[in-house]
């Protein structure tokens, strides 16, 4: 058998099996979801929201929302792995850690991504505008690639922690600020209206952010599992 | 006889604490081989430095011909491993439990070796049905399908006894003795050695992280194994006041 | 373990050092025209800020090279730049407050060195919650490696991105940017002033470096005796 075929298989069928479990369960979706609606309620109350200050607003918010909503999600499912012993299981299979990294990263960027699609059309209705866009769109796609990206990783570290519970958000935070201030920054701008000229910079920097973290998880990700 | 696990000198560290102190152990191919052992004694540290989820700090490691920690792709591939924990998905039921771990493996049109699995632990008739709605028992059977998804040469199995009743246990006894009937070679750690004692052909003592003596079953006295088990323990810890004496 | 004697000489001069760059400081570097006074904190901020990049960059390296030769010495290298550097980093943005203060009118501001170095202050203080909530001895160095590259890293792209705002922090060596509040020109003395902080500051740097490392030393065989004594 090719390597590389079975890199693929293996990363694939980590994804499958991510996406079956959370088909059958809908526990992270849901609780990511609610978790969503009580943030942007939250926010609505806290910052008395009125149209005037909202259009400013909504970019920070809606990315406040999907990170805090990620980090409940990334902290759940690499729980799954570790509590039943999975974790074991996949690392005595004869595959690259690599392929059980991806597997991970791209079945919770998947849910991140579905909890956006969900979160999008409600803020519209909730607010009476329409937010959605191919420009936002891109930009969500763009942001949470590299908030999972290191999230994962982080997450596989934080769950072999004592203490676990608290720990995700304060290792992920602030590294992942840069990723965070560009998506905002574009959001913001595309919400506001302005030409995707002006927002090339972001955009860019975003892709580069991207880059950056995916590789840089990818070669530590194996230090993180191995004892 | 041909040697399939091979350990030399083993040293595994926790911090200070040295969990392994150069222990060697043998394997011949077919083998069924119970590790006695209290807690503590280094056996699951043993069992997961053997199944490469935990690199030796000192020492030289071969199985099936492969060696540990350097090509341990190779030997993932010859192994199945059955831990304390289920290793389990349970929001999964038990046929896409296997056929995770099939692809995992890289098997391919495994839709009949599943069933065949399924049918030799006894689950073929649940296998629709949610992993966590199982007992401890049948978690415990599927753990070794899923262990042997792969059909693998050795099989390694931490106190898979542990909180099972005695019908649980004896399926899970009459599942071993049709695996190793198939030429596999095993090895076991437990406690539970009235049970052991009717499953291995071999019998080793680990003590404080060495195997101290090595048995096979026709040369132990009937019902001996505990009085065995007991007089290596006992001859160590004379052996160790001694020393300390001296 | 006796105190080796080049760092008992290192000591005495990392002090002598250090009392002559505060006499540079006060003595040999001229009152600023503008600012006055408060200007001196200056070359005692740079320095400070010097040092606590170098240590994380060291506690990068550091990671690195425990991931690939997994010795106990690099984790120890690791964790002596990350205490270090966390507490020049905090003189840095103290020092900084008390100009600030008087020059932009302010405690603090959203300038992009400021919050940079805030945030990297963030990661470090999480880099030590990490270690400290695993118990495992050789699973706390692994990790603690991992997340002090991956902070190393992003700490440059957090400058970057909000350096993408307009600043306010004058940009004392290369260049002038009209728009920033507190800019001054150097003279020789005061650039001098300067390079002999940042020199002194780095010969502190190591001394301390060696003092925590041999700290860690010296914690090790501590715990290594009670386990022998328990055992």
């Amino acid at each position: 058998m090719q390597p590389k075929t079975s890199f693929f298989k293996a990363m694939f069928a980590v994804v499958w099996k991510d996406l079956i479990a959370e088909l059958r369960g809908k526990e992270l979706i849901s609780a990511m979801l609610v978790f969503a609606l009580l943030v942007i309620f939250i926010f609505n109350f806290a910052l008395e929201l009125d149209p005037k200050t909202r259009s400013a607003l909504t970019a920070g918010i809606l990315w406040v929302t999907i990170i805090f909503a990620g980090n409940l999600g990334l902290n759940r499912s690499m729980a799954v792995e570790k509590d039943r012993g999975c974790l074991d299981g996949l690392l005595l299979a004869p595959v690259d850690r690599t392929a059980i990294y991806f597997g991970k990263s791209i079945a919770n960027w998947i849910f991140m991504l579905i909890v956006a699609m969900i979160v999008l059309p409600i803020y519209s209705i909730l607010y009476n505008t329409n937010i959605i866009s191919p420009a936002l769109l891109l930009v969500i796609l763009l942001g949470s690639e590299g908030y999972v990206a290191i999230g994962t990783l982080l997450a596989s570290m934080a769950v072999q922690a004592r203490t676990r519970d608290i720990l995700l958000p304060i290792l992920l935070f602030p590294v992942i600020l840069p990723v965070l201030i560009a998506a905002v920054k574009a959001s913001a701008g595309i919400l506001s209206g302005f030409p995707f000229s002006d927002l090339q910079t972001w955009f860019n920097l975003l892709i580069v952010y991207d880059i950056i973290f995916t590789s840089v998880a990818f070669m530590v990700f194996d230090s993180v599992v191995e004892e | 006889m041909i040697t399939i696990i091979e350990v030399r000198n083993l040293i595994k560290r926790f911090g200070h604490k040295q969990v392994l102190r150069k222990l060697n152990f043998s394997v011949q191919q077919g083998e069924f081989v119970a590790l006695l052992g209290s807690n503590g004694a280094g056996k699951t540290t043993l069992l997961r430095t053997l199944s490469s989820l935990s690199k030796p700090n000192y020492g030289e490691i071969q199985i099936a011909g492969y060696y540990l920690p350097g090509q341990s792709a190779q030997v993932r591939k010859k192994l199945g491993v059955v831990s304390h924990l289920p290793l389990l998905y349970g929001d999964l039921n038990a046929e896409e439990n296997l056929k995770f771990y099939g692809r995992l493996y890289g098997l391919s049109d495994f839709q009949n070796h599943i069933e065949e699995i399924l049918q030799l632990v006894g689950l073929l008739k649940r296998k629709k049905d949610l992993v966590r709605t199982f007992s401890r028992g049948m978690q415990q059977r599927l753990a070794i399908g899923r262990a042997i998804i792969h059909d693998p040469e050795v099989l390694l199995l931490d106190e898979p006894h542990t909180g099972l009743d005695q019908d649980a246990a004896n399926m899970l006894d009459t599942l071993l003795q049709e695996i190793a009937s198939r030429g596999r070679t095993v090895v076991m750690t437990s406690h539970d050695f009235p049970r052991v004692a009717n499953l291995a052909t071999r019998f080793d003592v680990l003590y404080k992280g060495i195997i101290h003596s090595s048995k096979f079953a026709k040369d132990l006295p009937q019902h001996g194994l505990l009085a065995y088990y007991q007089s290596i323990v006992d001859e160590i810890d004379a052996g160790g006041e001694n020393q300390d004496a001296a | 373990m006796k105190k080796p004697t080049t760092l008992k000489i290192l000591d005495v001069v990392t002090l002598v050092a250090l009392l002559g760059a505060t006499a540079m400081v006060f003595f040999y570097a001229p009152i600023e025209r503008v600012m006055g006074a408060v200007q001196k904190v200056f070359y005692f901020h740079v320095a400070a800020g010097w040092v606590g990049m170098l240590s994380f960059l060291f506690a990068a390296i550091a990671g690195i090279l425990y991931l690939v030769k997994k010795t106990k010495i690099w984790d120890l290298v690791g964790v002596a730049a990350v205490e270090i550097g966390i507490i020049f980093i905090f003189i840095n943005i103290v020092t900084g407050s008390i100009w600030a203060r008087p020059i932009w009118n302010t405690w603090w501001t959203w300038d992009p060195r400021l919050t940079t170095a805030t945030i990297m202050e963030l990661v470090y203080i999480a880099y030590l919650m990490l270690r400290q909530g695993i118990d495992d001895p050789e699973r706390r160095s692994r990790f603690g490696a991992v997340y002090a590259i991956v902070g190393f890293l992003s700490v440059p792209l957090t400058f970057f991105s909000i350096r993408i705002f307009r600043t306010i922090h004058p940009v004392v060596i290369a260049g002038s940017d009209p728009s920033a509040v507190g800019t001054f020109d150097m003279t020789p003395t005061m650039f001098q002033t300067m390079m002999v902080s940042i020199v002194v500051f780095s010969i502190l740097f190591i001394d301390l470096v060696w003092h925590r490392i041999r700290l860690g030393k010296l914690a090790n065989q501590v715990e290594e005796l009670k386990f022998n004594i328990q055992d």
